[in-house]
């Protein structure tokens, strides 16, 4: 039966994320054949993140998306909250200036949102194909070929496969880019929605309308002293509050990722601002946080490697969504220049590489933080001997405006701007600048 | 062998949650599904196509998104879809709907001939079971509901062999073509679809018939169209709550004695009632 | 006795495609085609109507008093208040549907004429029962016994076995004829199969599984409540402009009367009006199912149903041993079954069976709402559960919180020692008697 449909194809991308829904959207705008498969029942029902997207990375792939695209709220404050057990410090930094149209960075719920960027991908003519799971790469010889995926008849061919499975890639081990993930190189994020109603969520994180939202990121208690962060987002109706902390530590500690996001739900800094809300989805991720040093190979003859599957995310800045949708337009654009070249080989496709590195800060960016995660998990008490050491960094840290070099408030102000952590500058104040910087 | 099938796309009920404050359905978020007795008939109907050649066609009334189940209908290998869609047809009841899908079943039998058409025996969201009924009488074909096997479909004869699943056992009925079936489950076991056919789902855009495209009054669509109102919707009465036998962990025994005695006791008020 | 035929044949020749298929059907070749439509012989003529039921975009019709009804348009009027209350005033009484196999009468029947008894007080009309079948007459004072003033007859032998085709057909001419204000139907796989069809030819309201049903004295309306959305919800529904109110109820879900064999009934007969040969469906064979296992769930006096905290499907085998020291059968929650631990034919609730036993003993079913509303108007429910917070509690008459592995085997003990089976199987031939 429907011997009538082709199996062959310009690109085949693996996994309807944002890094693959952003390849399969610029491969399918420049009139490749383009299809796309997802294992999830839909684009994004496999997909957590903690829910903030920034708008001008976002807007390279789908050029104003923010004007009907399913965001929840323009994030106009965003705040960084050291816990204690029973205290706070609460820094926070609100700008109308992120309110401007468009605004700096929306909160999102990925489900709404990948659904809206399948869309896009399926109107400039890419395929998207759910419930299936691709379950090997065919290859000839050195040479990607195509996939195979779990149904029959499940063989197809492109001369350009585009791995964007995600974290903890079969695909790439498979083709030998990369060896098995150590607990270590990967963070486990769980996030819990609770629904609210938007005049309470306005009220008590002072926002005058739908149309303004916070953020704010907390360090210390809410991961119990592990190396990781806690989250609450305002969304529409609902808030999004999470918890992400290295796999291996929280082996060690044996605390299970609901025990953490329970403890932080009652924790007293935290317990006011969901207080009768409905507890909604429960959702729970791995997160690659190996960073540069553990970057797989990032392309091969007829295959390129892009999102999380490339672990390109940026464990400090917690940037995942913007490298993945840049990398995966990154990866089409060299797909595209293979189609017209005529070169599927390794040779051409090095070029995503180049891309990267040259059109990006993202490779500069991973390079430069590569030691950052080890070096705080080697000086343990940097996020659990507070208040002392902690409060001394907020000090630095408040007192930005002493610090004499121009050069250095530059770089500050440029991480508030572009990052949420602002622990990242925290940890800039203290010792820890020999790592970062 | 020209089949058509009824489906309706309805919310996945095992995964509808409910406030526990306001009692209230939560829809946001609740994915919406082929009505699986559809499904089934769907599988059936594409094992026919396998078994005797002809097409499948998948007919549907609801809001425009139901192109989705449609689609979905495709991947299981149905080859035509026809989404009867307008806002007339909103606010339908069983008999509204019945009117409209069978109009669009008459024109559909207009333009090629159909020798059965396979409905789910009900949708699980609401229960009812009628449409199907509504559509054999509309119609006038013979009538087979909660259908478990097709036995024997007769092209010369123009006649089909149906097993019907009762309380007590399975009846053999047999029944000129085109005749009308309800399916229940265990008729088939759906397959997980080729690759081919989700392709081809995928690019595949059902056709919409509007209230122009039937030949329908419009006094008997919708709202207007309903023999039924809903007049007021509530939450369930509950049983009051009774008591707690303490000692549940710590001596069964006991408990056991106590559950046993209420019972006595409660068994000897009402019989001397 | 034959009818001499009525009325004359119509084309409505903006309907017709051409498709010929009347040409072929016609048994009296009365028909012919010319310039693409079909032409009458009206000499040939006969009024079978064969035409008009073939016909796939209903270009026939008959134009005359009787057959013009058969058409559900003809019966949708657009009137003014006035005239709706008049239409609506032609209607009096409540029906009942007696289901009969074998000429025993299905128990649904006698607890729908219960509440059936209730209404036509309430409305001070009488209350009638419809029965169909072929030798059934003894069904008529039994349903008197249970409540019916008038027991409506319709005697054939083309009615030995249920078929929708014949069956609406007896249904609608009593209807038509008598015009009932309300219909009641028990809500099995026949009288499912039954009442749809029935309603959508009278172009009146059906309201499925309904589990209240009674009368808004001001309006005189039936008021029909079910339970939607899974059971999350209830619904009152109303027929307003069309009669009769027609709804099928589950059973188990109204309780009969006492049976009063004082009461007399007065009998209506009607002929079918129907012959075999028109009837397209015939019932070739039935096969009984070999599983005597199979639980009678409806009407057990005990059930004893096992959810997920049995962690495994070997726990029911604890469940049939409780079953049995108490005389009853085994139920199961929707979640077991999906887990494929027992078969779809213990499930109780709103997608299993509906079910109202003396005893109802929980165990390890946490009580989704769906599961509830299947079993929450059994006389006692006993709940066994771990979980304190498990919604089952809130509708036990007795809770025992703990491990149903260590009270369930104390229960078994206690029943067969104090011999609960006896007492049970008591109330139950009581209840019967």
């Amino acid at each position: 039966m429907a011997t009538d449909v082709s199996n062959k194809f310009d690109v085949i991308v693996v996994g309807a994320g944002l890094a693959g829904l952003a390849a399969a959207h610029t491969c399918a705008q420049a009139g490749l054949e383009t299809i796309v498969i997802e294992r999830g029942t839909k684009p994004g029902t496999k997909n957590v993140m903690g829910g903030v997207l920034y708008t001008r990375p976002t807007a390279k792939v789908f050029p104003e998306f923010w004007k009907d695209a399913p965001v929840e709220r323009p994030v106009i404050e965003q705040g960084a909250w050291l816990l204690t057990s029973d205290s706070a410090i609460k820094l926070a930094y609100r700008s109308q200036r992120f309110a401007d149209d468009p605004p700096n960075a929306f909160t999102v719920l990925r489900v709404k949102l990948d659904k809206y960027f399948a869309d896009q991908a399926e109107k400039s003519g890419a395929l998207v194909i759910c419930e299936t799971l691709v379950e090997e790469v065919l290859t000839d010889g050195d040479n990607v070929i195509g996939v195979r995926c779990g149904r029959a008849e499940g063989d197809l061919y492109a001369p350009v496969v585009i791995i964007a499975e995600g974290v903890n890639s079969e695909l790439t081990r498979q083709l030998g880019m990369q060896t098995d993930l150590k607990l270590d190189d990967t963070a486990s994020v769980v996030k819990e929605l609770i629904r609210l109603d938007p005049k309470v969520i306005e009220d008590r994180f002072n926002l005058s309308g739908e149309h303004e939202g916070t953020t704010i990121e907390m360090y210390g208690d809410a991961t119990l002293g592990m190396l990781g962060t806690a989250f609450v987002y305002t969304n529409k109706d609902s808030i999004s509050l999470g918890v992400g902390f290295l796999l291996s530590q929280a082996v060690e500690a044996a605390q299970t990722p609901y025990d953490m996001l329970q403890r932080l739900k009652q924790h007293s800094m935290v317990a006011p601002l969901i207080e009768g809300g409905e507890t909604g989805e429960y959702m729970t991720h791995m997160i690659p946080e190996g960073g540069y040093n553990r970057m797989p190979q990032l392309f091969g003859h007829g295959v390129m490697v892009v999102g999380d599957a490339a672990m390109l995310v940026n464990g400090i800045h917690r940037e995942g969504s913007n490298y993945a949708l840049l990398s995966g337009q990154l990866a089409a654009e060299t797909a595209i220049e293979a189609h017209e070249n005529g070169d599927f080989s390794g040779k051409t496709l090095s070029h995503y590489r180049a891309r990267l590195l040259d059109e990006t800060p993202i490779l500069r960016d991973l390079r430069k933080y590569r030691n950052a995660a080890h070096y705080v998990e080697s000086h343990p008490a940097l996020l659990s001997t507070y208040p002392d050491l902690v409060s001394d960094a907020m000090y630095e840290m408040l007192n930005v405006d002493d610090v004499p070099k121009r050069q250095k408030q530059w770089e500050i102000v440029r991480m508030v701007l572009r990052a949420r952590s602002l622990v990242g500058m925290a940890w800039d104040g203290i010792d820890g600048a020999r790592s970062m910087l | 062998m020209n089949t058509a099938v009824c489906i309706k796309q309805v919310p996945d009920t095992t995964e509808v949650r409910i406030d526990p404050e306001t009692n209230a359905l939560v829809r946001e978020g609740v994915p919406s599904i082929v009505n699986p007795f559809d499904a089934h008939a769907t599988e059936e109907a594409v094992r026919l196509k396998e078994r005797y050649g002809g097409t499948v066609t998948i007919i549907s009334m609801g809001p425009p998104q139901a192109t989705e189940a449609i689609k979905k209908c495709i991947s299981f290998g149905a080859d035509r879809g026809i989404l009867l869609s307008d806002r007339a047809f909103a606010g339908s009841d069983t008999w509204a709907t019945s009117y409209i899908i069978a109009a669009g079943l008459k024109r559909l039998m207009s333009e090629q001939p159909v020798d059965l058409i396979l409905c789910g025996k009900q949708a699980i969201d609401g229960d009812t079971a009628q449409v199907g009924p509504g559509l054999a009488r509309r119609l006038n074909l013979p009538q087979i509901t909660y259908a478990i096997s097709i036995e024997e479909v007769n092209l010369d004869a123009r006649r089909v062999k149906v097993g019907r699943r009762l309380e007590t056992g399975v009846e053999v009925v047999e029944a000129p073509l085109p005749a009308l079936l309800t399916c229940v489950e265990e008729m088939n076991e759906i397959r997980y679809a080729s690759l081919p056919n989700m392709i081809r789902a995928a690019r595949y855009e059902p056709e919409v018939w509007g209230r122009d495209d039937l030949e329908v009054e419009d006094e008997l669509l919708g709202f207007n169209g309903s023999p039924t109102v809903v007049s007021k919707i509530f939450a369930p009465p509950e049983r009051e709550p009774g008591e707690i036998i303490p000692g549940g962990t710590e001596d069964p025994t006991g408990v056991a004695a106590v559950i046993a005695d209420k019972l006595i006791e409660a068994l000897g008020a009402t019989a001397s009632v | 006795m034959p009818k001499k035929p009525k009325g004359v044949l119509r084309l409505i020749a903006e309907k017709c495609i051409g498709c010929e298929v009347c040409v072929g059907e016609c048994p009296f070749d009365a028909l012919h085609m010319e310039a693409g439509l079909p032409v009458i012989d009206y000499e040939e003529c006969k009024l079978c109507r064969k035409c008009v039921k073939a016909c796939p975009t209903d270009a026939f019709y008959v134009e005359g008093e009787e057959e013009a009804v058969e058409e559900p348009q003809a019966e949708a009027i657009s009137d003014t208040e006035a005239d709706l209350q008049a239409r609506l005033r032609q209607y009096s009484g409540v029906w009942v549907f007696v289901e009969q196999s074998g000429d025993q009468a299905h128990p649904v029947s006698w607890e729908l004429l219960g509440r059936g008894r209730v209404l036509a007080d309430t409305l001070g009309c009488s209350l009638s029962a419809v029965i169909l079948g072929d030798g059934i007459d003894d069904l008529a004072p039994e349903a008197g016994y249970y409540g019916a003033d008038t027991a409506y007859i319709v005697d054939d032998p083309v009615l030995a076995g249920y078929r929708p085709q014949p069956y609406a057909h007896g249904c609608l001419n009593l209807i038509r004829k008598y015009k009932p204000e309300i219909m009641l139907i028990g809500a099995t796989t026949l009288g499912r199969d039954l009442a749809g069809a029935i309603a959508t030819d009278l172009h009146t309201g059906l309201t499925a599984d309904c589990t209240g049903l009674d009368i808004d004295e001001l309006t005189r309306e039936l008021r029909q409540t079910r339970p939607a959305f899974g059971g999350n919800i209830m619904a009152t529904i109303l027929t307003r402009e069309h009669r009769p109110q027609m709804a099928t109820v589950r059973p188990r879900v109204m309780e009969a009367l006492p049976r009063d064999e004082s009461r007399t009934v007065e009998i209506i007969r009607e002929p079918l009006g129907l012959s075999e040969d028109e009837i397209a469906t015939k019932v070739v064979g039935f096969k009984p199912d070999a599983d005597l296992d199979k639980p009678n769930l409806t009407y057990a006096t005990v059930i004893v149903t096992g959810g997920r905290g049995l962690g495994s499907p070997a726990g029911f085998e604890l469940m049939k041993e409780l079953a049995d020291a108490l005389g009853g059968v085994v139920g199961a929650s929707r979640s077991t079954v999906d887990a494929g631990w027992i078969s779809h034919d213990h499930q109780v609730g709103q997608t299993g069976t509906t079910v109202r036993p003396s005893l109802y003993i929980a165990c390890g079913v946490s009580g989704a709402i769906q599961h509830r509303v299947g079993m929450q108007t059994s006389d006692t429910i006993v709940a066994i559960n771990t979980d304190p917070e498990a919604p089952i509690f809130q509708i036990a008459d007795y809770g025992i919180i703990g491990d149903l592995y260590k009270v369930v085997p104390e229960l078994i003990k206690v029943a067969n020692e104090r011999n609960l089976k006896e007492l049970l199987l008591g109330k139950a031939s009581e209840a019967v008697s």
